[in-house]
């Protein structure tokens, strides 16, 4: 998978949800991404305060 | 069928709620958490003239009273910024509850553990529910009006309007809440630094028996919060030492002020609506004024019985003129200063006077803060900026 979270780094803050121009990412107990609205931008990865989650573009 | 369904519980939320409760409309309000302003995002600090929007905050709300606030430049020397009028260090876990509680003595419904996870349009494009799931239960429930009032953390807002935080206009902020921390207790500490922080900066606000909330914000980057606040802790070992009770992250609207917040029977308002002040990221007054003033317009809007898209956006009209005007000019200022280096930031706060900072943080004086700037030839451009 092109986009990754490690749930033991996550701190559950949302700040990655703020910043996805598509909805593709919610807060609910733990992140819940969706790849079909997923562009792989990147910018949840950029955002997040600690280093939880990986986009590798192709 | 309910008037109003409010999705948030946070300030801008129950703000809404509680003034469209008072104005004899019925509304429900929900919130996912589990318990209402838990787990805190929040550095907890705010002005004591939020009360003329409040009321009085009750003494339970509150961790810490602040006489004003210390500006530390790069190299250490500060500016003590003392207020006529102070703030506070809140508790927001208990001011949060205060605030629904109130909303619900007003005659509001307050609903926590409350999961929202779609909109329902009907066939003429408006908006007149909610889906949701509470305790294992889905549910679907109607309104005439959908406030969404659910922070930056939501994709409701995206859904329904497009707006989002764009990535270069938050802050990625994470905070310790510390015990055994040794600082002025009344005032709370803002240290600058393009080094240390760039483009936000790290605070301490006290909370009393030398606890605190200690956090650092700073502009999207590959290095992280977490690693400069390792280094500022590192620097300073009367804070470092203390040990960690909490830990909160997120990331805070500095700019990036929606034109519009409404559709057919709906509105956007608070940090949903990247409310916050984009020079220190303080949201909760905000989130407050804009709760309140959306509740004036869909007031209105309801007794004439229009809940279109154009009767609801007077609330843009109301909100631009009242606030977005002037946080733009806010939003100036942090991208001015965001293009100072440590050496400016110190003859800066050399240079300023502790009244100045105050009236910069609202926006006002500017042409102060450009005068300094423009006695250094090379930051004359920059200055401009604020002119
Ligand atoms: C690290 C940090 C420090 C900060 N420090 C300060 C400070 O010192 N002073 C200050 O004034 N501001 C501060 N802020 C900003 C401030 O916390 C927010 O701007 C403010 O809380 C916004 O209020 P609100 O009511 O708009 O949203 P929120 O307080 O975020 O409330 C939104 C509510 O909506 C709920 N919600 C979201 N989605 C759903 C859904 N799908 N279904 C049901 N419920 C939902 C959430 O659970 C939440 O309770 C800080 C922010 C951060 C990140
Ligand atoms: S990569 Fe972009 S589109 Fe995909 S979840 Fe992250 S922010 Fe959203
Ligand atoms: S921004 Fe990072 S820490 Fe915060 S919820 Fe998203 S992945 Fe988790």
């Amino acid at each position: 998978m092109a986009w990754s979270i490690n749930s033991k780094l996550c701190l559950r803050c949302g700040g990655c949800v703020s910043v996805c121009p598509t909805a593709a990412l919610e807060l609910r107990d733990n992140i819940v991404h969706d790849m079909a609205l997923c562009t792989l931008c990147g910018v949840c990865a950029k955002a997040c305060p600690v280093e939880a989650i990986k986009v590798i573009k192709q | 069928m309910n008037d109003v369904i409010v999705i948030g519980a946070g300030p801008a939320g129950v703000s809404c709620a509680k003034r469209l409760a008072e104005n004899g409309f019925s509304v429900k309000v929900f919130d996912k958490r589990a318990e209402i302003g838990a787990p805190k995002r929040c550095g907890e600090g705010i002005s004591e003239s939020s009360q003329r929007l409040l009321g009085k905050i009750p003494d339970k709300c509150i961790a810490q009273k602040i006489r004003g606030a210390r500006l530390y430049a790069p190299d250490g020397r500060y500016l003590d910024a003392i207020l006529s009028e102070g703030g506070f260090v809140l508790e927001r876990k208990v001011f949060d509850k205060w605030l629904a509680e109130e909303a619900v003595k007003a005659g509001a419904t307050v609903q926590a553990n409350t999961f929202i996870s779609d909109l329902i349009r009907d066939s003429r494009g408006y908006f007149v529910g909610v889906k949701g799931e509470f305790l294992g239960n889905e549910f679907e429930e109607k309104a005439k009006v959908i406030v969404c009032a659910t922070g930056a953390e939501s994709p409701l807002r995206t859904k329904a309007l497009g707006v989002f935080s764009k990535v270069n206009l938050v802050d990625s902020c994470i905070q310790y809440e510390m015990a055994n921390v040794d600082v002025v207790p009344d005032l709370i500490h803002i240290y600058l630094s393009s080094v240390l922080a760039p483009r936000g900066y790290v605070w301490v606000f006290p909370k009393g028996e030398h606890r605190a909330n200690v956090g650092l914000g700073i502009i999207p980057q590959e290095k992280k919060p977490k690693a400069y606040m390792d280094e500022f802790l590192k620097l300073h070992p009367e804070i470092g030492k203390g040990s960690i009770l909490e830990v909160n992250a997120g990331c805070v609207p500095v700019g990036g002020m929606v034109e519009n917040m409404v559709a057919n029977g709906f509105v956007l308002c608070g940090e949903a609506a990247n409310h916050v002040n984009p020079i220190h990221g303080g949201g909760i007054k905000e989130a407050v004024i804009s709760g309140q003033m959306a509740a004036d317009v869909i007031t209105e809007c309801l007794k004439k019985n229009d809940v279109s898209k154009t009767a609801l956006s007077k609330f843009n009209e109301l909100w631009w003129k009242e606030r977005g005007n002037h946080l733009k000019k806010v939003e100036k200022l942090r991208e001015t200063l965001e293009k100072l280096s440590d050496s400016d930031l110190n003859d800066l706060v050399d240079a300023l006077k502790p009244e100045d900072i105050i009236d910069f943080t609202r926006g006002a004086k500017l042409s102060v803060l450009a005068k300094v700037l423009m006695r250094k030839p090379r930051l004359v451009s920059i200055a401009r900026h604020l002119l």
